[in-house]
């Protein structure tokens, strides 16, 4: 898969049961300590430990399958799954970047593993240096004062944000039952309007100029007294830095608002621009995205927040303090704090990751892969947008940050292949989709980020591949409109799956159904 | 000297012949649209890059500064569960394919991620009794602030939700800053102090037109079974507010599961289910319901739904269901703010439940009954001890009683003088309770552990303390 030549790529398939249709009688899977004979002598019968109104009166039908079955099984399902490691995955606004093995490595060391979060600050003294150093590097990073590593997801920070406006406007301007709306535009992520909600806030949506940047006059006409703040990424999701975030933050500042940066696309800036010198006061991060933690398929992320120095005090407890003698300790003294979001102080696993992420590039290496992040974007996004069919709208001239938004609306009209067939093709050529029809403000919107990880043979293959797909577009729609053709599976029925008659949510669900239209027969 | 490192895979020459490509000359001009005022122009005052094997000496200096006694010799809990977990689990749930992979919005190739969470769904789903379990959400503790939430929006115009006044304080918290933006109120229902029990008196006079939801923990937070589930279920309905019940996962091979008490929303931590303590995270949101549109519709978090292709010959197949209910497509309407989870925790959990199977969920669950009791017996044999000091019945945690003038704090550093940990002090959550510890015994503590724990509790009180 070098180069130019165009290969399809046929990914593993296995006709892989469920685990429950591997069920047999009897075998054993693994054995699990139980209590020794001893014990249970002393003790006596179950019946004198549970009370017998709450002892369950039969076993939970879990499939019986032997240790090699199952590990034959989930390693097989693992090769139904597109992944980094598998190959480019240039999935917009998610930051699919190479995730080191070593900081998997770094995870999984029984020093950080097996550490209970209840146990004595004295024995977890390095668990919270780490999280102590990696608070402070992300602070230097977005320009912040004080950093919570508490949420576990970038929602999860935005909305941890979100509160601490709230707290602001309650202890601060006294304004929290006025101020009762968050600004955000039209571009924003979904999980912008629904954080905001989730906190008790109406949204107020700012439409997007011409350009495809905030428009200025639109958010001057809503910004007022009841504005809590203003929810923005920048750049923003077309890629675009937006230029006149000055007037921007003056606006909502002089509205008597906060500015919260939305920092999933914050690899496009590391080192060239921080959130806090552009005058947010608000930060989430996610470090899932852009310090490489791995994405698990869905999760676990981290969305740490950072704050400037006036809303530390709003923070969720605990924070992590180093005291004069240089050790550490949890203090949840802060009785402004919004409390806790989260049980106990984040996901410490993905901490390490990022910790040790950080670590390796250091300033000059965050820098470099800023800069190369958006050279990648920026070379796709010239390719790209000269294929037949395929356009960049917004701000043409202007160069596009960490990844571009390719519009397939003049594909569509001159052959009926949508942006969704063109991700179904990708497929195909061993190249994991863009996202698509996102953001809302573009037609048929094909998302791409290719992040600092591709090297040039990759970048100019996903450019070959696009090129193949809007050519086969004008000769064969039919072929694009079919794909994938090489995935383990053909495209599948997403509204039967979400029909109230068929919707078959597990497997015991599915059981009943099969019994019923059994009975019908 | 050219700055080069192995995760920027583009050299100097890439560089210059893609900037000519696209009709720049340096790499800044990439950088144009940036406001001038802003530029950081310095350096990042964190640190110099590293070696991968630098990275691992620091890494490893640091968890060097730990002591990581979540392998017996710590008897604490308190959220976060210290279990086996079997080599297969990690050795799978490590695969990078599932590692490395983002939410499986491209079904067709990511059926190994759609199909492990149907059937993590699934083998939850058996275990609980109930019909619908989501792919995860956080931890236990955002899972009960979801779960309140969630049911406001099911018998709407209710904006209180009634918690067992022995619940988690720390799900608690998480629970009322969860509550708090939508306008409703957290109120703790009394109970017995000997006993633990709810009171049911006291939750009849709560109940009214105005509550949301009633929660009910299964065992406790302080480790006793509710056994009043039945009541509790029929009086909370009775009032027209859903049942939400709290559970641990390991204990249903033995305790009633809560589908079959009437439950209608479920939550629980599944981090137990194959994943390390780890500082308390990543954790595991488990969160299920009852299969009903008015419950199902208004279901935060992620479901992967079986269906099969849009064509013939058909093949059965997964994909991620009902998603109008998501912020990506709802935004301010959805029914949670929820994107990013803990699929990898639902994935290590769906290997560790295959391994687990029907006498394995026996095992531990008995293992963690005898064990847990055969530990508060002997405590409670010794002079100035006090175990279970609230509740009959136990099952993995129970609140152990100091008298006698003997602190908390002098067990805990004597039993930390002697390479073990003690459970978590209940003195601030439960100052009533006087000088007490909550204690944690899983299948992972020997009757030789338990000794040596009891034994060292025995001296450090039979020392008065010192």
């Amino acid at each position: 898969m070098v180069g130019h030549t165009l290969d399809h790529v046929r990914q593993a398939k296995w006709d892989e049961p469920l685990i429950f249709e591997l069920h047999r009688p009897g075998i054993v899977g693994h054995l699990f300590p139980g209590a020794e004979a001893s014990i249970v002598s002393e003790v006596g019968p179950l019946d004198s430990l549970i009370p017998p109104e709450m002892r369950r009166s039969s076993p939970p039908a879990l499939p019986e399958v032997s240790e090699p079955r199952i590990v034959r099984h989930f390693t097989r399902l693992s090769q139904m799954n597109f992944s980094v490691t598998s190959g480019t995955y240039p999935l917009g606004s998610c930051t699919m970047k190479y995730n080191p093995a070593v900081d998997e490595f770094c995870a999984a060391l029984p020093g950080f593993a097996m550490l209970h979060p209840l146990q004595d600050p004295a024995t977890t003294q390095g668990a919270l240096e780490l999280m102590w150093e990696l608070e402070q590097w992300l602070a230097e990073i977005t320009g912040m004062d004080a950093v919570t590593l508490q949420p576990a997801a970038g929602a999860h920070g935005e909305w941890t944000g979100v509160m601490m406006v709230r707290a602001y406007h309650e202890h601060v301007t006294g304004e929290s039952g006025q101020r009762d709306e968050i600004l955000i535009p039209d571009s924003a992520h979904g999980t912008n309007p629904a954080s905001a909600a989730m906190a008790g806030y109406k949204v107020v949506v700012i439409p997007s100029s011409e350009e495809g940047l905030v428009d200025l006059d639109a958010l001057k006409s809503v910004a007022g007294p009841h504005t809590a703040g203003l929810m923005l990424t920048n750049p923003n999701t077309i890629g675009v830095f937006e230029k006149d975030i000055k007037e921007v933050a003056g606006v909502v500042h002089d509205a008597g608002g906060l500015l919260y940066y939305d920092g999933a696309n914050l690899n496009a800036i590391m080192g060239v621009v921080r959130p806090g010198d552009m005058g947010f006061d608000l930060v989430h991060i996610n470090l899932h995205k852009t310090m490489s933690t791995p994405h698990g398929g869905g999760g676990p992320g981290a969305g740490p927040v950072g704050v400037k120095e006036g809303l530390a005090e709003f923070l969720p407890v605990p924070r992590v303090t180093r005291r004069d003698d240089g050790t550490f300790d949890l203090d949840y003294d802060h009785p402004k704090s919004i409390g806790k979001v989260k049980s106990f102080y984040g996901n410490f696993g993905v901490l390490v990751r990022a910790y040790a992420y950080i670590y390796a590039l250091g300033g000059p290496g965050l820098k470099r892969t800023s800069e190369l992040a958006v050279l990648n974007a920026n070379y796709v996004a010239h390719h790209v947008s000269r294929i037949p069919g395929l356009s960049l709208p917004f701000s043409k001239d202007v160069p596009r940050m960490h990844e571009c938004v390719i519009s397939a609306s003049g594909l569509k009209e001159e052959t009926g292949v949508t942006a969704m067939d063109i991700a179904k093709r990708l497929l195909d050529f061993g190249v994991h989709a863009p996202t698509v029809y996102f953001p809302l403000i573009v037609d048929e919107a094909l998302m791409i980020e290719p992040t600092e990880s591709e090297t040039r043979e990759e970048l100019d293959y996903l450019i070959g591949v696009l090129q193949e797909i809007s050519r086969e577009a004008h000769e064969q729609p039919d072929v694009v409109r079919g794909a994938p053709y090489y995935a383990a599976i053909r495209r599948l029925d997403e509204y039967r799956a979400a029909h109230p008659k068929t919707l078959t949510l597990s497997w015991r669900a599915y059981r009943r159904q099969q019994e019923r239209a059994e009975g019908q027969d | 000297m050219e700055f080069r490192h192995p995760y920027l895979p583009l050299t100097r020459a890439d560089e210059q012949e893609m900037l000519e490509a696209i009709g720049l000359q340096h790499i800044d001009d990439l950088f144009s649209n940036i406001p001038h005022e802003f530029r950081l122009n310095r350096d990042l005052d964190i640190c110099p890059p590293h070696t991968e094997h630098e990275v691992s000496k620091r890494v490893q200096e640091l968890a060097s500064k730990n002591v990581p006694m979540a392998d017996g010799r710590a008897f604490i809990g308190a959220g976060v569960g210290i279990h086996y977990i079997p080599a297969v689990v990690t050795s799978l749930a490590n695969r990078s394919e599932f590692v490395t992979a983002y939410t499986s919005y491209q079904p067709e190739v990511s059926q190994g991620m759609l199909q492990t969470l149907f059937e993590y769904q699934s083998l939850l789903a058996e275990i609980l009794a109930i019909d619908v379990v989501n792919s995860s959400l956080y931890d236990m503790a955002t899972a009960v602030g979801e779960a309140a939430r969630m049911c406001a929006r099911v018998v709407r115009r209710r904006s209180r939700f009634l918690v067992p006044g022995t619940m988690n304080p720390e799900h608690r918290a998480v629970l009322e800053t969860y509550c708090r933006p939508a306008g409703m109120t957290v109120e703790a229902i009394e109970y017995d102090r000997k006993t633990g029990l709810m009171s049911i008196s006291d939750l009849e006079g709560r109940l009214g037109e105005d509550v949301a939801g009633v929660y009910v923990e299964n065992p406790s937070y302080l480790g006793f079974i509710e056994s009043q589930v039945d009541e509790i279920s029929r009086l909370a309905h009775e009032a027209g507010a859903l049942l939400v019940a709290g559970v641990d996962i390991l204990s249903l091979g033995l305790l009633r599961p809560p589908g079959e008490y009437g439950a209608d929303i479920v939550v629980a931590e599944g981090q137990g289910l194959g994943s390390p303590p780890s500082f308390g995270g990543p954790l595991l949101g488990v969160f299920g319901c009852r299969m009903e549109r008015r419950l199902v519709y208004q279901l935060p978090g992620r479901l992967v739904g079986m269906t099969r292709t849009v064509k013939e010959p058909y093949e059965r197949g997964f994909v991620l269901t009902l998603s109008p209910r998501e912020q990506h497509i709802r935004r301010e309407k959805a029914t949670s703010n929820i994107c990013s989870n803990q699929a990898l925790s639902a994935v290590t959990a769906a290997i560790y439940l295959s391994l687990l199977g029907p006498s394995g969920l026996q095992t531990v669950s008995e293992a963690i009954a005898y064990k847990s009791a055969y530990a508060a017996r002997r405590l409670d044999s010794l002079a100035g001890v006090r175990a279970p000091a609230i509740g009959n019945a136990i099952w993995k945690e129970f609140v152990v009683t100091f008298t006698d003038g003997i602190t908390v704090e002098s067990v805990h550093q004597g039993l930390l003088e002697r390479g073990l940990h003690g459970g978590k002090a209940l003195h601030e959550e439960f100052p009533w309770l006087g000088e007490s510890m909550l204690l944690s015994v899983t299948e992972v503590h020997s009757k030789e552990q338990i000794d040596r724990m009891a034994a060292a509790v025995g001296e450090i009180v039979g020392a008065g303390g010192d």
